[in-house]
């Protein structure tokens, strides 16, 4: 930023001005001449369309709230209003409403980037994190905005995810009594979510412009995961990217205006037109579609955690974690190299395991009868031995915020030295299936929380956690490693020459038959 | 990009499936309505012709209190008419220079009148059951339209298990199969003056309309901005791809 070393401009107007404040210096640098690797496809197009979203979001948020009346009364016909009486209202309101989803399916395509690419590993690990604390504000947003048209999943929407935090032991009741501001959600709760929801997308906005800057200090990924080194692999951000850029938001826009003009409440529930009503409790009570994987996983948890269950997960967490977490040489232990903790060395570990893996059979076992089938005799007998520690409530609610700090902390757990899943044939089957599994969380989060379900809910559950505690300190150890393309420009020229191929052979086989 | 193509799909094959609630009630069958489709507009006679069905019929029992009279000039009626109309009803006003509430006739910039003064009275006067507000029904039912004529015309002679109490009806799109609304409409209850047929069926459909209009009634604008915004998005986008095409030839 120093205007030491800063290139006059021609114009006088700027010139004065980047003298004396380089804005324009500082604007060229990153968004100008910014070396940005040529490799990118469209994956990368959804940081900018997440930016253009969040500022569509202010506009159109502050747009409402100038007719919006946050009182139990009139909220719910303040809104009305707005649709009927306010010029473009119903523009406004559709763009805003519809807006949070696209939102988050953009965010949502970015974060499968960030996955699937290893964006999240060394040296970004801290601007992965700032983007994991987005996801967890505009969830917070957009849990509170749905509650100001007060409709009918708006009250009961509330009511439900309020109340979860009564489940956390001694202080859950104080906390949620707090979240209200009395007894139950009402005016007090309105009033206050209405405060936050204006308060947090600047909160966001700042937090964005950190994960901006993050990015600029480390410079991008790109599909090879291959880090640039030379000029060869890199092109200017402007004009390359930003047309790029302009074309794929132009063309994700153009969805979000389907959505916004021809099926404006196709994502939405009909019940919120309904105002809302403390004395009729809606036949399903489901979040906005976003929340659904989330939902589910909280659901997925209908048992409650006893004592034998718990001493059975301890068993099996010393197996995984001997076997997989903490290699044979303790220098490659993750938490061990991250914070630089001395590492015992000779923990006959290993002779343990025998015994951990009976004491993990033998528990799970009787553990998890009782907790799945305690009609069953056995498990009747069993019971008064094994007091519940975690009772199913809590037990969701702590594994819907682990399914968030899994992300969190991924760039600690995952320590393969390549990026990209394209270098990494089992890691990409396994991050795929993680993709599957969250599009199969979401589903079954819309469905009733009964019979198979339920199970479905459990088994994706399973698998989402599996991936981040399982498998991918599996592949820390196991994965082959494929010899990497020595830069992106050679992988550029590499993937070319394979696609030449194809069609050359292509052709070649086509070439005999019309010969004859 | 084949990655990226299978993603977009994923999504949006997720989306729709998602999206959809679990419901207990028979789907209510598909209906082709003047307003369906994205050029869709309103039948104002059909308009009218429900809004004549619910002031004769349904405004007995259900509320519409998000709407003013003012906006039935919407259905194509002219102020006068839309002063006439409001005129027949009479609302509290006050309080005048002695303090004192007096009655006169509705203006078009008055709500609704509702048919009473509160929910309880409603539901007293319903056997318990209370006619919901009409304003947003269309909205606020899954597939709306389709919903409304369907239970209109969807009574039938209770089928062997379902219980009915006094006062309950048999209907196969009301959840649990129970409405507590007796059949509103029977062949020649309203008299219209265009000429269309008088038959409960041409009542639903008429008062299904009115009544999606009643819920959306900026729906042709939403259409026709919409259409413009596509076609923008359309060629600005197509403009750009060539553009981003034509720098990046220059690469390699
Ligand atoms: C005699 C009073 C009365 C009249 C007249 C009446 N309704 Fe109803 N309506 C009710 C009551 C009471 C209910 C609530 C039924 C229930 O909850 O089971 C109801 C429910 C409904 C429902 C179902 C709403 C839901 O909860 O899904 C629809 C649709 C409906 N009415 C439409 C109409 C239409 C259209 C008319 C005019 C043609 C009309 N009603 C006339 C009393 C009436
Ligand atoms: C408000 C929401 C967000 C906005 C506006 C935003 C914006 C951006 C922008 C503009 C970029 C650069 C362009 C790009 O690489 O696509 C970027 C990069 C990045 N974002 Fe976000 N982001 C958001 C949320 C998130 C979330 C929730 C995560 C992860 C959990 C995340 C992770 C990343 C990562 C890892 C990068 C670097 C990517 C790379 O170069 O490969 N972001 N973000």
């Amino acid at each position: 930023m120093g205007s030491g070393n800063r290139q006059p401009f021609d114009n006088p107007v700027i010139e004065w001005v980047d003298s004396r404040l380089p804005v324009f210096t500082l604007m060229n640098k990153e968004y100008g001449v910014f070396p940005t690797p040529k490799n990118f496809n469209y994956f990368w197009n959804f940081g900018a369309i997440a930016m253009v979203m969040l500022i569509l979001m202010l506009v159109t948020g502050i747009t409402l709230a100038m007719h919006y009346a946050a009182h139990t009364d009139v909220a719910f016909s303040s809104v009305e209003r707005i649709m009927r009486d306010v010029n473009f209202g119903w523009l406004i309101r559709y763009m805003h409403m519809n807006g949070a989803s696209f939102f988050f399916i953009a965010v949502y395509i970015h974060i499968f980037r960030g996955l699937y690419y290893g964006s999240y590993k060394q040296p970004r690990e801290l601007l992965w994190m700032l983007g994991v604390l987005i996801l967890l504000l505009m969830m917070a947003t957009a849990f509170m905005g749905y509650v100001l048209p007060w409709g009918q999943m708006s009250f009961w929407g509330a009511t439900v995810i309020t109340n979860l935090f009564s489940a956390l032991p001694v202080v859950g009741p104080g906390i949620v009594e707090w979240l209200w501001g009395g007894f139950a959600v009402d005016n007090p709760t309105l009033n206050r979510f209405f405060s936050l929801h204006y308060l947090l997308p600047f909160v966001i906005f700042a937090v964005v412009f950190l994960h901006v800057w993050a990015l600029h200090v480390t410079g991008s990924n790109n599909p090879s995961g291959i880090e640039p080194n030379g000029p060869q692999d890199t092109i200017p951000f402007h004009p390359y990217y930003t047309m790029k850029d302009t074309a794929g938001l132009l063309l994700f826009l153009l969805i979000y205006c389907i959505f916004t003009f021809f099926m404006p409440n196709a994502l939405g529930h009909p019940d919120n037109y309904i105002e809302a009503n403390p004395l009729v409790t809606p036949a399903h009570i489901v979040p906005e579609w976003y929340f659904l994987p989330y939902y589910a996983i909280l659901r997925a948890v209908t048992f409650d955690t006893n004592l034998f269950l718990l001493i059975g997960l301890v068993c099996a967490a010393y197996l995984v974690a001997v076997n997989l977490w903490f290699t044979k040489k303790p220098e490659n232990c993750p938490v061990a190299t991250t914070f630089k903790i001395p590492v015992l060395q000779d923990i006959p570990m290993k002779a343990l395991e025998p015994l951990m893996a009976a004491g993990a059979v033998l528990f799970l076992g009787i553990g998890g009868m009782i907790a799945f089938m305690p009609d069953m005799g056995m498990a009747k007998m069993m019971d008064a031995a094994a007091p519940v520690l975690v009772e199913a409530k809590l037990g969701g609610v702590l594994a819907m915020f682990g399914s968030i700090a899994m992300l969190f902390v991924l760039p600690f757990i995952d320590r393969h030295p390549y990026r990209s899943a394209v270098f990494r044939p089992w890691f990409k089957v396994a991050v795929l299936l993680l993709t599957i599994d969250f599009f199969v969380l979401t589903y079954v989060g819309g469905k009733p929380a009964e019979g198979l379900y339920v199970l479905v809910a459990q088994a994706a559950t399973a698998y989402y956690f599996a991936f981040f505690l399982v498998i991918i300190p599996f592949l820390n150890k196991f994965e082959p490693r494929v010899p990497l393309p020595p830069s992106i420009h050679q992988y550029v020229l590499d993937k070319k020459a394979k696609k030449k191929q194809k069609s050359d052979d292509y052709m070649n086989a086509l070439k005999p038959e019309a010969a004859e | 990009m084949k990655l990226f193509s299978a993603f977009c799909l994923g999504l949006a094959l997720m989306v729709p499936v998602s999206a959809m609630a679990a419901g207990d009630a028979e789907t209510p069958p598909k209906q082709q309505w003047h307003f369906s489709g994205p050029l869709g507009t309103y039948d104002r006679a059909a308009l009218q012709r429900g809004f004549q069905v619910y002031r004769q019929v349904c405004s007995a029992c259900h509320s519409m209190k998000l709407l003013s009279y003012r906006n039935l000039e919407d259905l194509g009626y002219s102020e006068a008419q839309v002063k006439a109309i409001a005129g027949e009803y009479t609302v509290t006003d006050g309080p005048n220079d002695e303090g004192e509430m007096f009655d006169r006739p509705a203006l078009p910039s008055d709500r609704f009148v509702s048919p009473y003064p509160n929910d309880a009275a409603a539901k007293y006067a319903n056997n318990g059951a209370l006619p919901p507000d009409m304003s947003l029904l269309a909205k606020a039912r899954k597939n709306g339209p389709d919903y409304i004529y369907a239970v209109l015309t969807g009574y039938e002679e209770p089928h062997g298990d379902t219980h009915l109490l006094p006062g309950q009806h048999y209907n196969k799109y009301m959840a649990g199969h129970v409405i507590a609304m007796a059949p509103p409409l029977s062949d020649g209850l309203v008299a219209y003056e265009d000429g269309s047929s008088t038959t409960v069926d041409q009542y639903s459909r008429d008062v299904s309309e009115f009544l999606m209009w009643a819920a959306e009634p900026k729906m042709e604008a939403r259409k026709q901005t919409g259409v413009k915004a596509i076609l923008f998005l359309l060629a600005f986008f197509g403009i750009m791809y060539a553009v981003k095409k034509k720098l990046w030839a220059g690469l390699h």
